[in-house]
């Protein structure tokens, strides 16, 4: 326990000794704050024609919910930009160490893989629950003006804490299989983005593969957490693609030792 | 405090290391030398835990290197070839995160890096960022790394490689002050290096050892012969066989350069200075002596010095490896490396 905080920390401490977390955390939260920016006034917009109908009209309409309109699309837009910067945050973790020779420090030092492999994961988590947590400051806003309900954000953020696992999960991984950064970094790219498409295919062709896909898809399962219901199915998912991506890791660093 | 029993390493069909076995007691300093791709570096991979052996039992403080590993790394400091720092680190940051992950108390960091950076003379850098020192200074500080936690072997990987003369002499008496409380391995490709430092040393060549003695004995077995190097414009055959004749040679090999000139290497019975009567055999026979020059032994004749002696005497195995198509250009160069060692 003990080693792996150590791990987690000196993973930590580089992430913001170096430009790398200053830049993630920029570039999100303005690509979030854009999005923000955008639903929102689209929300405001359509709720002065709602009333301008009222009046028209006069008849009550419905009220909006911001929590639908507003906050549901935002949290699946979080989980598209995360998808994008999520590869940049965890390809360096291993890749960076096998190039410079370090991981020769950490392999000779009385440390298990499992601990290595786990104080990098949760660094990496950790960096994306501080991305995840800027958000907060924008929807903030949403509750000093409007009166959104606070218990499906909840499970909102849950989530996309669960996808953001799954994103760190699976790029430790690549990490892992590679002393190249950017080749770590791609490959996640490249998978998390097919995880993310797989679900359209299905759209089409319907059947079993249109189940299979959706069920296969990293985005499929957010959107109930994004409604504010927490699924046990959802969550079974989103553990085990965790688990599968860190069992890999564990495997690859372990394989370092034989395969020399 | 190490015991190595048939050591083999293999990665694919390449064989590393073949059936080493020696033994290293408690606070001695052995010495592993050889030319790079020997196998050094492999050897002490394995007893760091850092590779699996292929075959063979490397226990370390009794501890079996695959059944224990952890219980070995806790003993064990180890400073591989380039030293595995952190550069985005602080020097105080990084001794730190060595002693935290080698399982150092909190509580005993600090005393323990202020002891470990003034033994390696680097207490002005702490606050300096890894990256922006010089390689001498990072040597040391990986060198403090490695000691961190005080560990009862350490493991030096060509620990002088690329130290200016200066710092190689202050990394030597570090190193030889450390002996007796660690055991330590280092290993070289220096032959004076490893005569310096060490108490017994291990010559080591294409994966199997070719020669263990203490560095006198070693030193002594070499002083057989000496060499010297001309360049002489002037026929092959005769050149060699006018040399040959001259009173002291014992053997003559050439290497044509270019058109005409050849780089001939003359074997001399100890003891005698025979230049005089070379350059007069040369000149008298109206070739140019274009240069005449005491060679100092390259490594790579060393070995085949020790390993024909070795053959002759024991009847051992035959180490034909280490032999002439390669001695040239690395051998030179070794021997100028060991001769600039040798001066400083």
């Amino acid at each position: 326990m003990r080693h792996m905080l150590t791990i987690m920390r000196k993973e930590i401490n580089s992430y913001f000794r170096s430009p790398v977390a200053y830049f993630l955390l920029f570039v999100f939260t303005l690509i979030f704050g854009y999005f923000f920016y955008t639903v929102v006034s689209m929300f405001l917009l359509q709720s002065l024609t709602q009333a301008q109908y009222a009046q028209m009209y006069e008849q009550s309409m419905p009220p909006m919910n911001i929590n639908e309109m507003v906050i549901r699309p935002l949290l699946l837009n979080t989980s598209v930009i995360s998808l994008f910067l999520a590869p940049m945050i965890t390809m360096r973790l291993f890749a960076e160490e096998k190039k410079t020779g370090t991981i020769e420090l950490l392999m000779t030092s009385p440390v298990t893989d499992l601990q290595l492999v786990l104080g990098k994961f949760f660094a990496a988590l950790f960096l994306y629950a501080v991305m995840l947590g800027l958000t907060m400051v924008y929807l903030s806003v949403l509750f000093r003006y409007g009166n959104p309900d606070f218990r499906p954000l909840i499970a909102g953020y849950l989530g996309q804490l669960l996808l953001g696992a799954c994103f760190v999960s699976i790029g430790l991984m690549f990490s892992t299989f590679t002393r190249n950064q950017l080749i770590a970094g791609s490959m996640t790219f490249f998978v998390l983005l097919l995880l993310w498409i797989i679900e359209w295919s299905g759209q089409n062709s319907g059947g079993a593969w249109a189940q299979i896909a959706s069920y296969l898809s990293l985005t499929s399962h957010i959107e109930n957490f994004s409604k504010g219901v927490i699924d046990l199915k959802d969550t079974v998912y989103y553990l085990s693609v965790v688990v599968l991506g860190l069992f890999f890791s564990v495997r690859s660093v372990e394989s370092v030792r034989w395969r020399a | 405090m190490i015991e190595v029993q048939g050591l083999t390493k293999r990665y694919g069909r390449t064989v590393a290391v073949e059936g080493l076995n020696f033994s290293v007691q408690k606070g001695e300093i052995l010495g592993f030398l050889g030319p790079n791709g020997a196998g050094k570096t492999t050897t002490m991979r394995v007893i760091t835990g850092y590779l699996p052996p292929t075959e063979g039992k490397v226990t370390v403080a009794g501890y079996d290197v695959t059944e224990h590993p952890l219980e070995v790394k806790k003993r064990v400091g180890y400073l591989p070839e380039t030293p595995p720092l952190y550069t985005d680190m602080r020097v105080d940051e990084m001794l730190a995160f060595a002693g935290r992950i080698k399982g150092l108390a909190n509580r005993d960091i600090k005393p323990r890096m202020e002891l470990v950076a003034e033994k390696t003379a680097i207490t002005d850098v702490l606050k300096k960022i890894v990256g922006h020192l010089s390689k001498g200074y990072r040597q040391r500080v990986g060198l403090a790394a490695a000691l961190i936690h005080d560990p009862e072997v350490l493991i030096l990987d060509e620990p002088t490689a690329g130290l200016d003369p200066r710092q190689i002499i202050e990394v030597r008496r570090l190193i030889q002050n450390l002996a007796g409380a660690h055991t330590i391995i280092l290993s070289t490709h220096i032959l004076p290096e490893a005569a310096n430092t060490c108490h017994r040393v291990m010559i080591i060549n294409q994966g199997k050892l070719v020669a263990e003695d203490t560095p006198e004995n070693l030193t002594a077995r070499l002083q057989g012969t000496e060499t010297m190097k001309m360049l002489i414009e002037g026929p092959e055959a005769q050149v060699r066989e006018t040399l040959e004749r001259v009173d002291g040679v014992s053997r003559v090999s050439s290497l044509p350069v270019t058109a005409g000139r050849l780089e001939v290497s003359v074997e001399m019975h100890p003891g005698r200075d025979t230049r005089r009567e070379l350059a007069h055999a040369v000149v008298s026979s109206g070739w140019g002596l274009l240069q005449l020059s005491p060679a100092g032994m390259s490594l790579e004749e060393v070995f085949l010095k020790l390993t024909t002696r070795d053959t002759a005497n024991e009847g051992g195995d035959g180490h034909s490896e280490a032999g002439d198509e390669s001695s040239g250009n690395d051998g030179a160069a070794l021997a100028e490396q060991g001769s600039e060692e040798s001066q400083s």
